[in-house]
């Protein structure tokens, strides 16, 4: 039976390929219950285990009795850093050149420490051998103002260090020190600086908060003892490196170990690195035989594995009196808590900061990073963020509102003079990148246009008139963000993960019927990569996306690959799939070739298949070529059709945006109202315009949280203040605002499709377009930089202390 | 996140419930929606041996009014209360109040009766019902007494409920037709507990306020009833100089203290303007 003939069009919307707004074809399990996530694994005889955790954010651990816990019925074990030392693993290596203790050993350095891990039959019974455990501790000063972790006299916190006055990243100049890292040219900075018309200098606090993912960071290990093989499922950015980490932490052959990440509940950098559970639960399950499952709670989420951000940013623009910058100078504080668990690339202790030029065209800039030790949760991962790229972003985009407020500009119109130009790119930046593709005006223009920026000035002027009149209580702000970024790590040359290099990988079998399985090195979270990489070998080799089955997570399939994290996916694994399907298309062509013998070079693709050239009619679907390929391959070539490809990117990619945000701010009570946002992201190349909303809308509500309330506080003892979600921000669907998206097209130019990403772009700038909004709706009334959060209290307090209550 | 281990009783009348709880003794605790008692034994704050949970005693559910009292069973949820026209016919503060209550989910299994008988000072309906003037109807196995909201809070956590008794009803004189009422509450986001709230309920005449009652919920260890601040505005069309004098008035009964949702003295602020909110809002209601 024949088909219908489809037109031209027809075929093109039946393979859903780059451009279509596909449905995402994982929410048909998600929506209905079905995904299947890590606390869904029961398996035969399976244990759990559960943290006793230290109360004292800095403490000596004078002893564990564990006597009592191992009467409580159906707790099985209390391990310990004891324990864990007879096996060579009561510290752990952290992907930062740090090392981390799994469980306390001689002190705790924060609260919530681990100190011992209570194995039991049930999660009832270990949270009851968690509380019988008896630990006691001699309370030390705690260390938790950054700003005092140089001083002299400051407490030492790593004792294991004292005498190891050189770290991972050179030498270390104090004993809570941990690097310095230093980009630019200073000398040229500084001769800037000191014939600059205008400068400013301000601290510009990023301040500590966590990715919190609805599912928690949670595994089960389960160790064969009869054949040596160790099978671990978790909740893993990047399960192909956990599953080297934990073969060279443990020497059980890598080929030995079976790390299987399944559906993840979100990620945002918080499940990429190692933690204690899954070490805990590998030694437990090694000791007992059984399978050892481990789950975080939400507290223990917040306050124990990684916090995002915490860098204070000292920041210095020279510019001319007309407005042209002419340096910049930074200087940051990083802090890193009791351990330096960040997850960047090896090399870059700072991740890539020296982004922080921004889209402006700087011709000087110099840049420090010193990473310090204190009392708090270690982490430092990239919180829906490429590596300190939204530190970066927030650092030069309040910078260059309050060099504006100084130069009395307006902040659209000095960013539109400074922005590095169309006919630039690629572009050299001060700090050492080369910026890919851009048209910054462009989008500029658009995105004023879309907002009526004039009007929205117009009206803030008058109602600043009328507030100094008295008839009003409410004051407006307008947020102006332009933010670049960097994404896609990255180039071996310079990015690697514990000494793996940072490519990618991709295979992708075509079955004989012509439907496809492909498999990738990354993982999604979220992400959609399920329904958004079909759609690129949609429309690479002319196979329908629905016939494409996309899987990611165990590596015992999937080629390997350095997961999903600071927006790589597709700039690195998406590309590996555009190469991997034209492997497969020209070995199609040759057997298109002999199938319609004419010569390969007679044949041109055509949406779903080859055509011979000049007639139309002569044509081979990939459908008929996937038979031929198994059943009918041209004489000796071997049959089958199936490709890998492994992509080293030549560069990382670097999309940018417009944001604006109109806002009000009732000066009684500190309560803002966000009337407008608007988002124009320029990611290159799109490949499902939905998908790419949807980032937008997610990023943008996670902003809106940092930038309005959401943060990890201590009290000066350390105490954690907000580790649960009644005092840590996430916004509900009343609170979160109206989301208005817009677009520009700049593709990448070295990626073979032209996508730069986009998950995570609208965290970058939204965090600095809600603070700058903030900042412009007080700043008629003399403010020149106020420090987020701004929450209700915090937008009262400035209030306050401009006398607005009087 | 896991409570401690604990057995479970379910009885069929008030009687069972309160010979239950003179059986088990101090260990017992009486569990009725358990959006408050479950978090706090999963933190491990709570760790009762025997949960007698009183949703299954039929006596204990439902609104009436009965002549000028409104009459509402403990084991009324905040949705049902919600949806009972007696209830929020008469009484429209409930329904204001309880909207601003958690969210959706704890509404519909949160009660009223817990949300009075827990003794947290971010419950918000102690002071609705300190606004409204109630009385709590208290039975233990020894017999049963009534108790005004105004005199049941002690501290937080503390009650004049004795160890033994339950909150079988709530019982209030329906307020006048024609009054007026707020209740104006800030709060972080949905889900959240007061930063500062306040109810006012008040009659008008002749354009003035002829009688009012303001009470605070969170800024306090317990709610309370703002009198002076009531009697500043008694008599007057709360023109500028009367609803300052409630504000001070009211401010001087707070002492909440800090936390993440802000200072004392941010809480005390706002919680005036609370206050004067509620009481600009209540008399635009009010007829008269
Ligand atoms: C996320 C969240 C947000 C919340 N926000 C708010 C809010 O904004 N405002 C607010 O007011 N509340 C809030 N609550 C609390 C909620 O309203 C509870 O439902 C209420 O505090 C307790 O009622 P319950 O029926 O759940 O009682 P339970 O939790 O079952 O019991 C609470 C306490 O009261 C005792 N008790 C219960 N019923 C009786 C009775 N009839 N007689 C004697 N003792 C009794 C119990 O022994 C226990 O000590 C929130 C809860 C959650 C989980």
């Amino acid at each position: 039976m024949n088909a219908p003939v489809l037109t031209r069009e027809q075929r093109e919307a039946k393979l859903e390929g780059m451009g279509c707004k596909r449905k995402r074809v994982e929410d048909i399990r998600f929506t209905q219950g079905k995904g299947n996530y890590v606390d869904d694994l029961k398996l035969p005889g399976m244990l759990f285990g559960d943290f006793v955790r230290s109360p004292y954010a800095h403490a000596r651990v004078k002893k564990i009795d564990g006597s009592k816990a191992e009467k409580v019925p159906g707790v099985l074990a209390v391990i310990t850093a004891e324990t864990l030392k007879t096996v060579n693993l009561a510290w752990m290596p952290t992907l930062a050149g740090d090392v981390q203790m799994v469980l306390a050993d001689g002190k705790v350095l924060f609260q919530n420490q681990e100190v011992a891990f209570v194995v039991a039959v049930d999660r009832y019974a270990a949270a009851d051998g968690v509380e019988a455990v008896e630990v006691e501790y001699e309370d030390l000063p705690a260390l938790i103002d950054p700003f005092k972790a140089l001083a002299p006299d400051a407490p030492l916190l790593r004792e294991d260090l004292k005498d190891k006055m050189t770290g991972a990243h050179g030498p270390r100049k104090h004993h809570n020190h941990i690097f310095e890292w230093s980009m630019g040219d200073k000398d040229l900075t500084d001769a800037a600086f000191a014939k600059a018309e205008v400068t400013t200098k301000d601290i510009i606090s990023y301040h500590r908060t966590h990715p919190t993912p609805l599912e928690t960071c949670q595994c089960v290990a389960s160790f064969d003892k009869i054949k040596g093989e160790l099978t671990v499922w978790g909740t893993f950015q990047a399960p192909h490196v956990i599953r080297t980490v934990a073969s060279l932490l443990s020497k059980i052959p890598e080929h030995k170990i079976h790390v299987i990440a399944p559906d993840i509940g979100g990620g945002f950098g918080n499940k990429v690195g190692a933690y204690p559970g899954y070490i805990c639960a590998i030694v437990a399950s090694i000791v007992t035989g059984k399978p050892v499952k481990w789950v975080e709670d939400r507290i223990e989420n917040l306050t124990a594995t990684s916090f995002a951000r915490d860098y204070h940013m000292t920041t210095e623009i020279a510019a001319t009196r007309d407005g042209k910058v002419t340096g910049l100078r930074v200087h940051v504080l990083a802090d890193h808590g009791g351990f330096d668990a960040c997850a960047d690339p090896s090399k870059w202790p700072a991740g890539f900061f020296n982004i922080v030029t921004g889209s402006y065209d700087f011709p000087v800039a110099h840049l420090v990073v010193d990473g310090i030790y204190t009392n708090k949760a270690p982490g430092g991962v990239a919180y829906r963020c490429s590596f300190r790229v939204t530190e970066a972003a927030y650092c030069i985009e309040r910078a260059m509102d309050i060099m504006a407020q100084k130069l009395g500009m307006d902040p659209a119109e000095f960013r539109l003079k400074n922005f590095i130009k169309r006919e630039q790119f690629p572009y050299h930046s001060a700090l050492g990148w080369e910026y890919d593709s851009g048209d910054y005006h462009t989008a500029m223009n658009k995105a004023m246009e879309a907002i009526n920026y004039k009007g929205l000035r117009a009206e803030q002027a008058a109602k600043r008139e009328a507030f100094k009149r008295g008839e009003t209580r409410e004051i407006m702000g307008i947020g102006v963000t332009f933010f670049t970024e960097i994404v896609g790590a990255g180039p071996s040359r310079n990015c690697d993960i514990l000494g793996v290099a940072m490519f990618d990988s991709c295979e992708i079998r075509v079955h004989p019927t012509g439907a496809a399985i492909a498999r990738m090195g990354t993982k999604s979270q979220g992400q959609g990569h399920e329904t958004t990489y079909a759609q690129i070998i949609a429309t690479e080799i002319g196979i329908a996306a629905d016939n494409i089955m996309v899987e990611e997570g165990n590596t015992d399939t999937a080629p390997y690959g350095l997961g999903t994290y600071g927006s790589r996916s597709t700039p690195v694994a998406g590309a590996a799939i555009a190469m991997a399907a034209r492997k497969i298309k020209a070995k199609a062509q040759m057997i298109a070739a002999y199938m319609l013998e004419v010569h390969e070079d007679d044949l041109e693709w055509d949406i779903d298949g080859f055509r011979v050239k000049g007639l139309p009619e002569k044509s081979k679907s990939m459908t008929e070529i996937a038979w031929a390929a198994y059943n009918k391959p041209p004489p000796g070539l071997e049959p089958g059709l199936e490709a890998v490809s492994y992509y080293d990117p030549p560069n990382m990619t670097y999309p940018f945006g417009a944001y604006f945000c109109a806002m009000d701010i009732d000066v009684d009570t500190g309560v803002y109202k966000v009337r407008r946002f608007y988002a124009l992201d320029d990611c290159g190349t799109r490949i499902n315009p939905m998908i790419i909303e949807g980032q937008v809308h997610g990023g943008l509500t996670e902003a809106f949280a940092i930038a309005m309330g959401q943060e990890i506080r201590y009290d000066e003892m350390g105490n954690v203040l907000t580790g649960s979600f009644m005092d840590f921000f996430v916004p509900t669907a009343v609170e979160t605002p109206n989301w208005e998206t817009d677009f520009t097209v700049t593709p990448s130019p070295h990626h073979p499709i032209g996508a730069k990403g986009v998950g995570e772009s609208p965290n970058v700038g939204g965090v600095p377009c809600f603070s700058n909004a903030v900042n412009d709706a007080f700043s008629f009334l003399g403010t020149k930089h106020i420090q987020m959060p701004h929450d209700y209290w915090r937008n009262w307090v400035v209030a306050e202390g401009l006398g607005l209550h009087k | 996140m896991i409570p401690g281990p604990f057995s479970y009783h379910r009885p069929k009348s008030i009687s069972e419930a309160t010979g239950l709880l003179a059986d088990l003794g101090e260990q017992s605790r009486v569990l009725a929606g358990g959006q408050s008692l479950i978090p706090m034994m999963k933190l491990r704050l709570a760790a009762p041996e025997h949960l007698i949970d009183i949703g299954a005693i039929a006596e204990l559910k439902g609104v009436q009014r009965k002549g000028s009292t409104l009459v509402i069973g403990a084991t009324t949820t905040q949705h049902e209360l919600q949806q009972s026209k007696v209830a929020t016919d008469a009484a429209p503060i409930l329904l204001e109040a309880s909207l601003l209550i958690a969210d959706p989910q704890v509404r519909y299994v949160g009660t009223l009766g817990g949300n009075v008988a827990n003794g947290d000072p971010g419950n918000d309906m102690p002071a609705v019902m300190m606004c409204l003037d109630a009385t709590y109807r208290l039975t233990g196995s020894g017999g049963s007494r009534s108790v005004k909201a105004r005199d049941f809070y002690q501290g937080t956590y503390v009650t004049a409920l004795k160890p033994g008794e339950i909150v079988t009803a709530i019982e209030m004189p329906v307020p006048p037709a024609g009054h007026g009422w707020a209740y104006e509450k800030l709060k972080r986001k949905i889900g959240d507990y007061a930063t500062a709230a306040a109810g006012a309920v008040l009659t008008v005449s002749r354009g003035k306020v002829a009688t009012c009652t303001i009470a605070l919920s969170n800024l306090s260890d317990t709610a309370v009833l703002a009198t002076d601040a009531a009697k500043a505005v008694i008599g007057t069309a709360l023109e500028k100089p009367a609803v300052e004098a409630a504000m001070k008035a009211a401010r001087a009964v707070m002492s909440p203290a800090s936390d993440t949702r802000g200072t004392s003295d941010y809480r005390i602020h706002v919680g005036g303007i609370m206050v004067e909110r509620a009481l600009k809002k209540a008399f635009s209601r009010a007829k008269g």
